[in-house]
């Protein structure tokens, strides 16, 4: 089964949250990178680049397919993962830690509450299985 | 949706499953850049059963094979093979296969999984005319197994007797499991040497288990494709459908005009004369993006060509693609643009195939971590 870090939020797009002080750390899930499969290409948005929720903020590419990446926040991005644009393997081996994407500053706190928490998003996830 | 016989194992072994053509077949199983190097440097096994193989009998089945394929079918020896085509009356192409001499009125045709309905139809038409032609379905009785990569071979001479290590490439062999015959020809998809393997439905999961506890990798047809891809080779569907003619694909070796009368030989003869308009290249990516099926070729902003098939190439490690484009581009070294999603990305046209066994530094790779075996 993926996992599902308790602390995190989550959008039904398969990108976590995780909010530390101003600056929000954004990601995909484990669920979506086993889906994916071997990540080979990463698109991120540049160093101040303003994200809006739900809008796309860049592409990821899996050896089998394109898909594109949206953002579960709005905000500013202040880093985007240059260790995973240059090593997208890091997204598969840990797609909650190093295999991080982009941090954003600048967010409203209360889109937050448009996201899932750890608990939604695994009954979401079940709902997909079949 | 058919399933093989090998489909409780691929769901035992946690393989992700998809739709193709009709069968229910795993994508891969521990992941598709795992499963292409692990055959590049090893051996991996594929369960190619969707596969279509026809036989064809009888007196004038070799004058039906000759009418219906590009290729003299009368040069064929017992047990040898030949890759081949058939076109339809303008020159397009029907559908590339693999077609086996058994004996002067027994041959066995491999067919794509997507054209057999077609091939049935399209063979059976023409069989009125070749009544002593008989055509027989025998894909769904049997499994089909691929066993591919440089320790293939001694892999499957263990399983199923060693006199097959003997058999030279594109020949059919008999090979033993438990007692009942297997039918192994020295044939792949992959750009490595290997035996692809016709048993019954009730053998096939022993024998698959059997070479899997000797090593090999179980694969599934994401590793298929990229494999492929590297080696150059054809899928149809992508590289070639019915509105190209062998010349265009760079097929053109397969068509022996003077062999006597064939389906599409007039078309064929122009075509030739003509010389395509559209050719097939190799093309390698010069930044990190990847060029897919249907992505448009451009030459200074003006539109040049398509992409066929594209991916990343996990052997190689770059980006590589195959399509059609002007053949006044089709040169080496010329260098094109790719629309990847609205992006220009630069290529450039190169030899194929991309990979090739055994040529110098085709398997020297820079070192890595320890990918998993089995």
């Amino acid at each position: 089964m993926a996992k599902v870090p308790p602390e995190l939020r989550y959008s039904k797009e398969h990108e976590w949250v995780k909010v530390a002080g101003g600056t929000a750390l954004i990601g995909i899930t484990d669920y979506a990178q086993e889906e994916l499969g071997d990540v080979v290409y990463l698109d991120l948005p540049k160093v101040g680049a303003r994200l809006a929720q739900f809008q796309k903020m860049g592409e990821i590419e899996s050896v089998k397919a394109v898909s594109d990446l949206f953002s579960p926040l709005s905000g500013e991005v202040s880093a985007a993962n240059q260790a995973a644009i240059d090593n997208p393997e890091l997204l598969n081996k840990d797609p909650y830690g190093e295999g991080w994407l982009v941090k954003a500053t600048g967010f409203d706190r209360k889109e937050l509450d448009n996201l899932l928490t750890a608990a939604a998003y695994e009954s979401f996830l079940a709902g997909l299985a079949h | 949706m058919f399933v093989t016989p090998l489909n409780p194992l691929h769901r035992a072994a946690g393989a992700r499953m998809v739709e193709f053509a009709g069968w229910e077949m795993p994508v891969y199983c521990t992941g598709i850049v795992a499963e292409h190097r692990a055959v590049r440097r090893q051996a991996g096994i594929f369960d190619v059963s969707h596969m279509g193989r026809l036989e064809l009998t009888g007196p004038q089945a070799l004058g039906l094979l000759q009418w219906l394929f590009t290729t003299d079918i009368a040069a064929l020896r017992d047990d040898q093979g030949q890759y081949t085509v058939l076109c339809h009356l303008a020159g397009g192409i029907l559908d590339d296969c693999v077609l086996y001499r058994r004996d002067e009125g027994r041959f066995l045709l491999v067919c794509n999984a997507s054209n057999r309905p077609k091939l049935l139809s399209w063979t059976g038409g023409w069989q009125r005319r070749y009544p002593g032609a008989r055509l027989a379905d025998q894909t769904r009785g049997s499994a089909m197994i691929a066993v591919q990569g440089p320790a293939a071979p001694g892999l499957v001479a263990d399983v199923l007797g060693p006199g097959l290590l003997a058999l030279p490439r594109f020949h059919l062999g008999q090979g033993f499991f438990q007692g009942k015959p297997v039918l192994a020809a020295r044939t792949g998809y992959t750009g490595e040497d290997g035996f692809e393997l016709v048993c019954d439905s009730a053998q096939a999961p022993a024998l698959w288990q059997d070479l899997v506890a000797r090593g090999a990798t179980p694969c599934g047809l994401g590793a298929r494709d990229t494999l492929r891809l590297e080696a150059a080779l054809h899928l149809y569907g992508n590289d070639m459908d019915e509105s190209r003619d062998p010349f265009s694909a760079g097929l053109g070796r397969l068509v022996h005009l003077d062999k006597g009368p064939f389906l599409g030989r007039d078309a064929l003869v122009r075509l030739q004369a003509q010389g395509p308009a559209e050719r097939l290249v190799g093309l390698r990516m010069l930044g990190r993006e990847i060029a897919r099926h249907g992505y448009l070729i451009l030459d200074g902003g003006r539109r040049a060509g398509v992409v066929t098939s594209g991916s990343h190439a996990p052997w190689l490690e770059c980006n590589i693609a195959l399509g059609y484009v002007e053949s006044r581009l089709a040169e080496p070294g010329t260098r094109l643009q790719i629309d990847v999603r609205g992006r220009r990305a630069e290529a450039v046209v190169v030899p194929r195939p991309f990979y090739r066994r055994g040529a110098p530094g085709g398997h020297s790779r820079p070192e890595e971590t320890t990918q998993r075996e089995s």
